[in-house]
């Protein structure tokens, strides 16, 4: 059975139980869930955010993230696959982003939801500003992440 | 062709986006920087580090010597920040 990837780009709010629910219902042979949930924190470095505001390229968005999902889907074995991530301005405590992957067993959850995670961080086209009481501020892109989607890099 | 600018390319350079016809000799995405600094202190400031600038061409990423020849779409943004 060949399995396609839900992917939403989003200024609402998303539901994680109900887009858990909604990949599983109905099915026997799901074995394994994984689920990451980006959530806006109320404090960067101990300061204090108000909110954050995402900005995206739609179109590029859409297109990087589905590229990214046909490879984890060619790379695990996966019964199912929900992506999205939104975009405006997010309130410390609100969701961000959420990957959704199921599997017969949990290893190929677990290591596609991180592969994509990873992925979404440095090569998905968004970008985050921070408000505070300072003013707004873009937030700088961290190596770790650039070294954390490395490791998926095939010799 | 059409050329975009996001986050602080955009708010630096002060808009979205715009069509450009650059000269037949701006061949590359580096070319194309370069021009479009010429182009006022606005767009010389949003690319005064030019290795800080990510680049992609109709909507997939490509590294600053790629041909812009036959793009319809070229987009500079900072380095992604989203997840």
């Amino acid at each position: 059975m060949s399995v396609t990837a839900t992917i939403r780009i989003q200024e609402a709010d998303f539901d994680v139980a109900q887009e858990i629910a909604a990949l599983t219902k109905g099915r026997t042979d799901i074995g394994a869930v994984v689920s990451f949930s980006g959530i806006c924190r109320g404090s960067e470095d101990g300061e204090p955010i108000a909110a954050l505001t995402l900005e995206h390229y739609p179109g590029m968005a859409e297109a990087e993230i589905a590229r990214h999902a046909d490879e984890a889907l060619t790379r695990w074995p996966l019964q199912g696959l929900t992506i999205i991530h939104r975009f405006g301005r997010i309130a410390p405590g609100e969701n961000i982003v959420l990957v959704v992957t199921a599997s017969p067993h949990r290893q190929a959850a677990f290591e596609a939801a991180e592969f994509l995670m990873d992925y979404l961080k440095t090569n998905a086209p968004f970008w985050k500003r921070e408000e505070s009481e300072k003013g707004t501020s873009w937030i700088e892109a961290r190596d770790h992440d650039d070294a954390a989607a490395a490791r998926w890099t095939k010799p | 062709m059409k050329v975009k600018y996001f986050a602080w390319v955009r708010e630096r350079i002060g808009i979205a986006e715009e069509t450009v016809e650059p000269p037949a000799d701006v061949r590359t995405v580096n070319d194309l920087i370069g021009w479009l600094s010429s182009r006022g202190e606005a767009y010389a400031y949003a690319f005064e580090k030019p290795k800080v600038i990510r680049a992609a061409i109709d909507h997939a990423h490509v590294k600053q010597d790629a041909v812009i020849s036959g793009a319809r779409e070229v987009a500079f943004f900072p380095p992604m920040t989203g997840g």
